[in-house]
Parts: structure tokens; C-alpha cells; sequence
């Protein structure tokens, strides 16, 4: 018990102490700026922020991984703040919680093996285009002056420009410190985060939200909670592999998943918004030396401490500085690599990938990107195993006896181009197919066969099928390829 | 050690295999030396094969890295960070393992002087290592094991007397072979003692001494803490009769007081050079209750113990 405390809480102390430190500083900004696009006071993002870090640090399942409240989540709730209000937020918030934890219990964490990569990587790169064009409301129509422009460019050419010289204070802070201590000297009239709403003034307080519990909340809330459930469980998935491979160590997933239930159940209950994993804000924590749960906690209590007793100057902190900070996130978030990749991957890959992004700009529903990219790689994945399957045949001496031989994978795609391949027209006295290296995975590959065997009685010959037993024992589902790997060989191997 | 001379036939155990390798786990601590020698001393008499063991620990308390604490994310910043890290990863990595091959090396070549029998093709030394944790390591090679030998406290902890190693009481609650702790100087044994509680695993174990050629020839004193009461001296009695019929020199005794202070007074006044004993229980309540005097006995023993299963 001790060693495991020490083992996963305090053995890296100074580093997870000075990266929550950075975290926090960064936390600040995301908090307030996801609160913007997601309509509600900065307050709600901040405490949402606060409660998910804090109660992830102990319930999660990946250590060293930064949750909070992120854009992907707060595009999801727009409409329902719009519509509802605040208070019906906090509610599917509620909501959103018990069904990750439920998700966490029935273990559906494993399901996020059918979220191929290419999927993935879109997933990432349409969160970090929709990061960007929440940013851009600040920057054009009305507020688009030479003034905000100015200051955004000052503050990127800060935050990537510091890091040059010192790598010891974190560059965004210093971005917005300085943004901020030049809009109150110079009497500059911008647009501040004080604009944008209530600060906290305090630790924040339990409340259970203010909606009438009947079905008519149910049915307002539930769909906006599932959608919330799955984005949130997904990103926080696919920054655990992340922050996997980045550190070379592994995560319990169901874990993991029971813990981010838990923060958005604690969020809501605190007046906070939904959340999850952040794979920028995770990036940032490694890359400053977080390994532990330590630097979570650390980043949670240092945002709730500073944003409370700094709430007066945090509020002078002009937009501009924020949305430079933002741009900064969503470079840091979108996978270049995957641009270069376009040319070199398969074709089938990059398709998924960019149709998961195009589904998410147009929608701004991650859900249903990823549900998109999902269905498009079983498409693919489905065509091409399709193509493994050859029939050839040989002829006896006297022309009355063709025999097929079927190699391959028979399954709904190549079930046509099975059926395809025997010469019904052909008069002949007996066929022997043989499908002792055939493999039927389904009902339509086996009613192909049935047609195959009755259009060859229908022309007056005999049909024998050899090792059918054999080839439909991919028939049974769940053959325990997991349990037993001498199954999966017995079955795959050739007859 | 063979099955056949073992009087209670019903269930030989595991540990009474007549085969398998005697596993030395080095590194680079000062008691690497002494279970070197440990290692090679018990092949030679066992006639098994010597193997020795260096694990490459991923200790998560070593992040690797520069920190960076510029908060700046920029392009391809988690391809970047990857790469800086896996980098970072490899150079310790190889360094590690350069450094586990040449104690493993310097051990053969003190073994192969100090037991040259082992050269031979019946028995013979081999070295390895493992990434990983150390218990899971030995897990993985434990069907092959016939027994162990770790060193009192590991190179992270070696400083901290009166202190055990920080996976010793892991390693002797998981693995299932007598398991030699060896302090920091060896010497062949002249006189051993066992330490006697009456309990099935002493009978056991006083069998596996019997039985085994590791100690044959040595006395090996019998010697049980607590109040003179005719079933204690019975129970003492029936062990020695075990030993004295395996041709051990095998005089009793029974001391007052507390096993963790009578036990290691008894083998400072005798200058006994080894000390035998039942290792934890099996049930976690048992564990939690009896299992801290195997530490407490461990900790507070200045020679070298043999952990019995």
C-alpha cells in the first residue's frame, strides 16, 4: 500500500510539483477560453477545471495525464447552455459522470480497439482546427482592430520566441503577463476576460443543480450526456495512449474510465462543466517532467488557489493574450506528421482520417467524426480482406468432373465475387469443391455456397463439398482467439 | 536433493525438484560479491547450473529528460517530445545494460575461480538479464529455479542498515524457492542454525535440510524461542531425529524470549554463520500477523538467513 503510493504518487516529487506548476499556469487560459465557447461564465470552466484534475489525480487510471475542461467538451454543450441554461448543463454533467462510470464498469473501455489510428489522428487534428476557429470570433468582424491583432502576434511571437532564450518560466504565462500589464498601462480598451462573465470568487460550493428531476429533464439532458459520455471517454482514451507511448509505460483503462465519471459527477456537483483528458495540456505536463498523479493535484489546486485570490487581475487579462495562448494549443494539438503522411499512407487510411475531420468541422460533434471514421475503416478493412480469396480449378481426363479448390475468406463482401467464380454453364457430370483452406465467416457466405451447390444441381451435376466442417468453424463467434491462441491457430492454420 | 529420502512422501513440493538453477540476482550494490559467491558455493554443492540474474529496472522514479518547463506546444510537438524521450530512453537503456554485463561478466569469472567445477559440461554458469521489475523477473524463471540467492538490500537502498532491500519481502512472499539472503561477506559455512516454531513449514523445512545436499556435513544447530514445555522439547526432538538420521550433526536448543533477539543472540554466542527459517504465511490474515516476524528476523540478523517455503 505504501510502496504503491509511493510508487505512483511520490516518486518523481520534484518534477510533478514544477510541472503541475506550468500545467496550472496553462490551465488558466483553456479554462476560461473553453468557458467562452461553451456560453457560460469562466467560472464554471475554472471550477470544472479545479474538481476534474483534482478528483482524476486520484481516481484515474493514467498518471501523469492532465484532465480538465476541454474544447472538445464544451462545443458539445453549446446549444443545450443556449437553450436550457446553466443549470441543465450542470445536470448532464451529473449525468455524463454516471455513464462513464458505468461505461468504466462494464469495461467498455476495450472497445476503443475498433478507433483505428487514422481515426485517431483525425479525431485529434478536427479538435485542434475547431480549437482554432473558436478563436476566431476575437480576432475578426467587430473586434478584428489592428490593436488585437497586434497584441496576438506580440503574444505568439512571446510564446515561441522565449523558449529560445530560457526554457526555465513558462513562455504562455509570460505571453499573458505581459499582454495584460501592457493593456493596463497603456490604457488600451479590449476586450478582457472580466468581460466575458463571473470569475470565482471563492472555493466553490456543492449544489445539487436546480432542475425539476422529472423525465421531461431526462429527455432533455440524456442525449446531450451520452454524446458528452463518449467524447469525453474517447479523448481521454486516446491521450492515455499518448501519454503510453510518450512515457513507455502502460494504464489501466477501465480505470481510468470510472475516473473521469467520477470528476464530471464531482464537476457538476461544483458547479462545473464536463471534461476530459486534454492531449495538449498532457503533452505540456511530460514534456516539463509530470510522471505521477502528483502533478495533476498539484495543477488543480495551484489554478483554484491563484484564479481565487488573483480573480481581480485575471480579469484584466485581455482576450488577445488568451487567444494567442489558444493558437498556441491548437498547433500543439494537431498532428503534423499526419499532413506528411498523407502522401505515404494508404489511401484507404488518410480517407478515414480526413472524413473524420471534415464530419467534425461541419458538425462540430466529435462523436459523430469518430463514428464516421470507425464505420469508413471496418468499409476498408472489410474490401480488402475480401480480395483474399482465390478459387482455381482443375478438370478430370474425361471432361465430366471439375474440381474447385477455394482458398481464402468468404464473408458479405467476397460472397459476390465468390458466387463469381464457378463456370455454372459448364455440362458436366460431377463438381467437388473443396474448402478445406476456405474460411465462412457469416449466414451470407454460407447462403452463397448454397447457391453455388443448387445452380450446379439445377444443371444436372452431382456436387460434393469437401471440409465444409472446417471451413464454417469461423462460423462460431467467439471462438476464444484471446484465451486460447491454439484456437485461433487450429482454425487459421490450413486445414 | 532427491525426493526418496524425504520421510513425509505425501507432498514432496516444489522446492524438492532435483532440478533446476541456482539464481544469483545481481547488481551493482556492495553485496553483489558476496551472493556471487553464495551463487557458486551452492551450484558446487547442489551440482546445478549457476545462473545469473541482473535486472534492468525501469524505475519509474527516474525520469529521464531535461525539463522543459516552457509550456510551449508547437508543431509536431508530441512527434518531437517522442522522440526526445525514446532518445533519452535508449542512451540509459544501453548504458544500463553495458553496466549489467560487465557485473554479470566479473561474477562468472569469481565464480568460475572459486568453484572451477562448474566449467563442466554437467553444470555450468550462464548469465542474463531482464527488463523489468525484479519479482516479475523471477517469476518468469521461477519454474526453472531450484533456488535463489538476493543480497540483504539492493543498490538503492544498501546504505540503509537495518533496513531490508525494497523488494526483498515482495521477492520472498512471491516466489516459491528457498531463497538465500546474503549479507555483504561470505564465507563457507561451518556451523548453521535452524530456527525452530514446531509449525508444518519448519517440519518442512528441516526435511528439505535433510534431504538436500546443500548443508550435508555442517551441524546445523536446532534451536526453538519460547517456554521449556515437554511438547516444545518433543517437537525439537522428532527434528533432530530427522537430521541425525540424514547424518547431521544436530544439537538443540530452547531459548526464552522474543525469536527476533533470542535467535540472533544464540547465533552470535555459538558463532553460527547462517540461519534457516520458514519464510511467511500463506494467508494474508497469517501474513499480517506472523509474517512481520520473519522481517523483524531478516532485518535484525547480522549473518546471512535462508528463507524456507
Amino acid at each position: 500500500m505504501l510502496q504503491s503510493l509511493r510508487q505512483t504518487w511520490f516518486f518523481n516529487v520534484r518534477g510533478d510539483v514544477l510541472a503541475g506548476l506550468v500545467v496550472a499556469l496553462a490551465l488558466i487560459p483553456e479554462a476560461i477560453a473553453f468557458s467562452v465557447i461553451a456560453g457560460v461564465d469562466p467560472k464554471v470552466g475554472l471550477y470544472a477545471s479545479f474538481s476534474i484534475a483534482v478528483i482524476t489525480a486520484f481516481a484515474g487510471g493514467r498518471p501523469g495525464m492532465i484532465s480538465a475542461a476541454t474544447g472538445a467538451m464544451a462545443l458539445l454543450m453549446v446549444l443545450l447552455v443556449r437553450e436550457h441554461g446553466l443549470e441543465y448543463l450542470l445536470a448532464a454533467t451529473l449525468l455524463t459522470g454516471v455513464l462513464q462510470v458505468l461505461a468504466g464498469v462494464f469495461k467498455l473501455g476495450v472497445l476503443m480497439r475498433f478507433v483505428s489510428r487514422s481515426v485517431v489522428t483525425g479525431f485529434v487534428n478536427a479538435l485542434a482546427i475547431l480549437i482554432f476557429l473558436a478563436q476566431l470570433p476575437e480576432i475578426t468582424g467587430e473586434n478584428a482592430r489592428v490593436l488585437v491583432l497586434a497584441m496576438v502576434a506580440v503574444g505568439l511571437v512571446i510564446i515561441y520566441g522565449l523558449p529560445r532564450i530560457t526554457r526555465t518560466i513558462p513562455s504562455p504565462l509570460v505571453c499573458i503577463v505581459v499582454l495584460t500589464a501592457a493593456a493596463i498601462f497603456l490604457g488600451f480598451d479590449m476586450r478582457t476576460v472580466g468581460d466575458m462573465g463571473e470569475l470565482p470568487d471563492s472555493l466553490p460550493i456543492f449544489l445539487w443543480p436546480d432542475v425539476p428531476l422529472n423525465l421531461e429533464t431526462l429527455r432533455i439532458i440524456f442525449p446531450y450526456a451520452v454524446t458528452l459520455a463518449v467524447v469525453g471517454l474517447l479523448e481521454s482514451m486516446m491521450t492515455a495512449t499518448i501519454v503510453d507511448d510518450l512515457t513507455d509505460t502502460t494504464s489501466d483503462r477501465n480505470r481510468e474510465c470510472v475516473g473521469q465519471g467520477v470528476a464530471n459527477v464531482g464537476s457538476g456537483l461544483l458547479g462545473g462543466m464536463a471534461g476530459c483528458a486534454m492531449i495538449g495540456q498532457s503533452v505540456i505536463n511530460v514534456k516539463s517532467g509530470g510522471r505521477g498523479r502528483l502533478s495533476a493535484l498539484v495543477a488543480g489546486v495551484v489554478l483554484l488557489v491563484m484564479v481565487v485570490f488573483l480573480g481581480e487581475w485575471v480579469a484584466q487579462i485581455p482576450m488577445a493574450a488568451l487567444v494567442a495562448v489558444m493558437i498556441m494549443v491548437s498547433i500543439g494539438t494537431f498532428s503534423w506528421s499526419s499532413i506528411r503522411n498523407l502522401r505515404t499512407n494508404p489511401k484507404s487510411s488518410s480517407v478515414v482520417m480526413a472524413s473524420t475531420v471534415a464530419v467534425v468541422v461541419a458538425t462540430h460533434n466529435l462523436a459523430l467524426g469518430v463514428m464516421v471514421g470507425v464505420l469508413l475503416s471496418a468499409l476498408f478493412f472489410a474490401r480488402k480482406v475480401g480480395r483474399l480469396l482465390t478459387v482455381t480449378s482443375t478438370l478430370s481426363d474425361d471432361g465430366q468432373h471439375r474440381s474447385y479448390q477455394v482458398v481464402g475468406q468468404v464473408f458479405f463482401t467476397s460472397a459476390e465475387a465468390f458466387l463469381a467464380s464457378f463456370d455454372f454453364k459448364e455440362a458436366l457430370d460431377r463438381v467437388t469443391i473443396d474448402l478445406n483452406r476456405a474460411h465462412f465467416w457469416d449466414i451470407t457466405a454460407v447462403s452463397s455456397l448454397d447457391k453455388v451447390v443448387i445452380k450446379f444441381r439445377r444443371e444436372g451435376a452431382r456436387v460434393e463439398l469437401l471440409g465444409l466442417n472446417e471451413a464454417s468453424a469461423t462460423m462460431v463467434d467467439r471462438f476464444g482467439i484471446h484465451d486460447k491462441p491454439d484456437a485461433a491457430d487450429a482454425i487459421l492454420a490450413a486445414h | 536433493m532427491s525426493n526418496a529420502s524425504t520421510s513425509s512422501a505425501a507432498s514432496p513440493g516444489p522446492y524438492l525438484l532435483p532440478t533446476g538453477k541456482v539464481l544469483a540476482c545481481l547488481d551493482d550494490s556492495p553485496y553483489a560479491e558476496a551472493v556471487c559467491d553464495f551463487g557458486a558455493w551452492s551450484a558446487s554443492r547442489l551440482t546445478s547450473p549457476l545462473s545469473f540474474l541482473h535486472v534492468l529496472e525501469t524505475t519509474s522514479g527516474n525520469v529521464v529528460g531535461g525539463r522543459n518547463l516552457s509550456g510551449a506546444i508547437g508543431l509536431g510537438a508530441r512527434e518531437d517530445l517522442l522522440e526526445e524521450l525514446a532518445t533519452l530512453d535508449e542512451q540509459r537503456s544501453r548504458l544500463a545494460m553495458e553496466g549489467g554485463r560487465l557485473l554479470l561478466e566479473a561474477a562468472r569469472t569469481r565464480a568460475q575461480r572459486m568453484a572451477p567445477e562448474l566449467e563442466e559440461a554437467t553444470q555450468r554458469i550462464e548469465t542474463r538479464q531482464r527488463h523489468g521489475e525484479l519479482v516479475d523477473a523471477l517469476v518468469a524463471l521461477e519454474p526453472e529455479t531450484r533456488m535463489l540467492v538476493v543480497g540483504k538490500r539492493g543498490a538503492a537502498s544498501a546504505g540503509d542498515h537495518g533496513h531490508l532491500g525494497r523488494h526483498l519481502e515482495q521477492v520472498i512472499r512471491t516466489v516459491g524457492r528457498p531463497i538465500l539472503v546474503a549479507q555483504q561477506v561470505f564465507a563457507p559455512p561451518k556451523a548453521i542454525m535452524f530456527a525452530w516454531d514446531g509449525s508444518p513449514t519448519a517440519r518442512k523445512g528441516v526435511e528439505m535440510v535433510a534431504a538436500s545436499p546443500l548443508f550435508r556435513g555442517i551441524p546445523c544447530h536446532l534451536v526453538s524461542v519460547g517456554t521449556d514445555r515437554p511438547e516444545a522439547r518433543e517437537g525439537l526432538a522428532q527434528a533432530q531425529r530427522t537430521l541425525e538420521a540424514a547424518g547431521f550433526e544436530a544439537p538443540t536448543a530452547l531459548v526464552p524470549g522474543n525469536p527476533d533477539e533470542a535467535l540472533p543472540r544464540y547465533q552470535e554466542t555459538h558463532g553460527l554463520d547462517l540461519l534457516i527459517m520458514g519464510a511467511y504465511g500463506h494467508s494474508r490474515i497469517r501474513r499480517m500477523i506472523l509474517g512481520s516476524t520473519t522481517t523483524a528476523m531478516l532485518r535484525s540478523c547480522r549473518v546471512s538467513v535462508m528463507v524456507l517455503r
